[in-house]
C-alpha cells in the first residue's frame, strides 16, 4: 500500500500549531474533517478513540516519530494524514524524545489487513533516515506531499 | 561468551496480525535481553527490538514468523517471545470486535 492510497494530501499539516499531545491529535483529526475525509458529526468521537488508544501505550515509537491511530466505522478504507511540528511535542514516547513527525491513521474495523498494510508502508519508509530528515525539514504541505510521492516511487527505503 | 543460537516458528493467531501494539510489546520484551534478536517472515529479516522493524513484516493472521536469538540469554529470549506471540496479544481495546478469521 502506497502513501497515495491513504494519505489525504489536503489534510497534510506542515506546521502544526499545537504544542501538546491532545492538541496535535485534535488538529490532525480536524484537518481530515476539513478535507472531507472524516464526517464532522463523528469528529469528537474519533478524537476520543485516538486518545483512548494512546492510553494503552503511546504510539510515539522513538526517533521523533508517532503514529497515532484508531479503527473507526466511519471510514471504508484507511484514511491518514501527516503532521510536522518543527518545535517538537512531548508525546510520552518510548525514548522520551519530543515528536516532530506524526502519521495519523484511521482504519475501518472490518479491514484488519488494510490497516496492517498501511502501517507496514509507513514503518518501512520511516526506517529510512533520509525520508525522516526530509519530512522534518518540510516547510509546506507541498514539500511533504513531494517527499511522500518520492517514497511511493521507491526513492528511499 | 556464548553465541548459542535458538529459534522457533510461530503462527500469528490474533485476527489483527502484528499491528502496532503487539509490535511494541514484542520490541519491549526483546529489548530486555542482551542477545541479538531477529524476526523473520519469508525473506524479510528485521531487528526484533525495533517496533518499526517488526511493523514492516506486515504479518497478518495465519502468517508464520520465525524468532531467532543469538547470545547468552538466547534460549530464554526465544521462550519469552514465543509465549508472547502465542498469547495472541489479548486486548481490552477491541474485545467487542473479536470476529474470527
Amino acid at each position: 500500500m502506497k502513501f497515495s492510497d491513504f494519505v489525504a494530501s489536503d489534510a497534510i499539516r506542515s506546521e502544526l500549531a499545537s504544542t501538546d499531545k491532545e492538541g496535535v491529535i485534535r488538529e490532525l483529526i480536524g484537518s481530515l474533517v476539513e478535507a472531507g475525509k472524516l464526517p464532522k458529526d463523528e469528529q469528537e468521537n474519533i478524537v476520543q478513540a485516538v486518545l483512548k488508544r494512546e492510553e494503552l501505550g503511546s504510539t510515539g515509537i522513538g526517533r521523533g516519530i508517532a503514529v497515532p491511530h484508531t479503527k473507526h466505522p466511519s471510514v471504508e478504507s484507511p484514511v491518514g494524514t501527516v503532521g510536522v511540528s518543527h518545535t517538537g511535542v512531548d508525546f510520552a514516547s518510548l525514548d522520551t524524545e519530543p515528536v516532530q513527525l506524526f502519521f495519523m491513521l484511521i482504519s475501518p474495523p472490518d479491514k484488519l489487513n488494510e490497516h496492517l498494510q498501511a502501517l507496514e508502508n509507513i514503518s518501512k519508509q520511516l526506517q529510512d533516515e533520509t525520508f525522516c530528515r526530509f519530512l522534518k525539514q518540510a516547510k509546506t504541505s507541498a514539500d511533504v506531499k513531494q517527499v511522500l510521492e518520492e517514497a511511493d516511487n521507491n526513492q528511499f527505503a | 561468551m556464548s553465541n548459542d543460537m535458538f529459534s522457533t516458528k510461530v503462527t500469528i493467531t490474533n485476527p489483527q496480525g502484528l499491528h502496532m501494539r503487539p509490535a511494541y510489546l514484542l520490541a519491549e520484551t526483546a529489548s530486555k535481553f542482551d542477545s541479538n534478536i531477529e524476526l523473520v517472515k519469508d525473506d524479510i529479516r528485521v531487528d526484533g527490538k525495533s517496533v518499526l522493524g517488526i511493523l514492516t513484516l506486515g504479518a497478518a493472521q495465519g502468517t508464520d514468523v520465525i524468532v531467532e536469538a543469538t547470545g547468552g540469554d538466547a534460549a530464554d529470549a526465544v521462550a519469552k517471545l514465543e509465549a508472547l506471540l502465542q498469547s495472541g496479544f489479548p486486548s481490552a481495546q477491541e474485545t467487542s470486535e473479536s470476529e474470527k478469521g
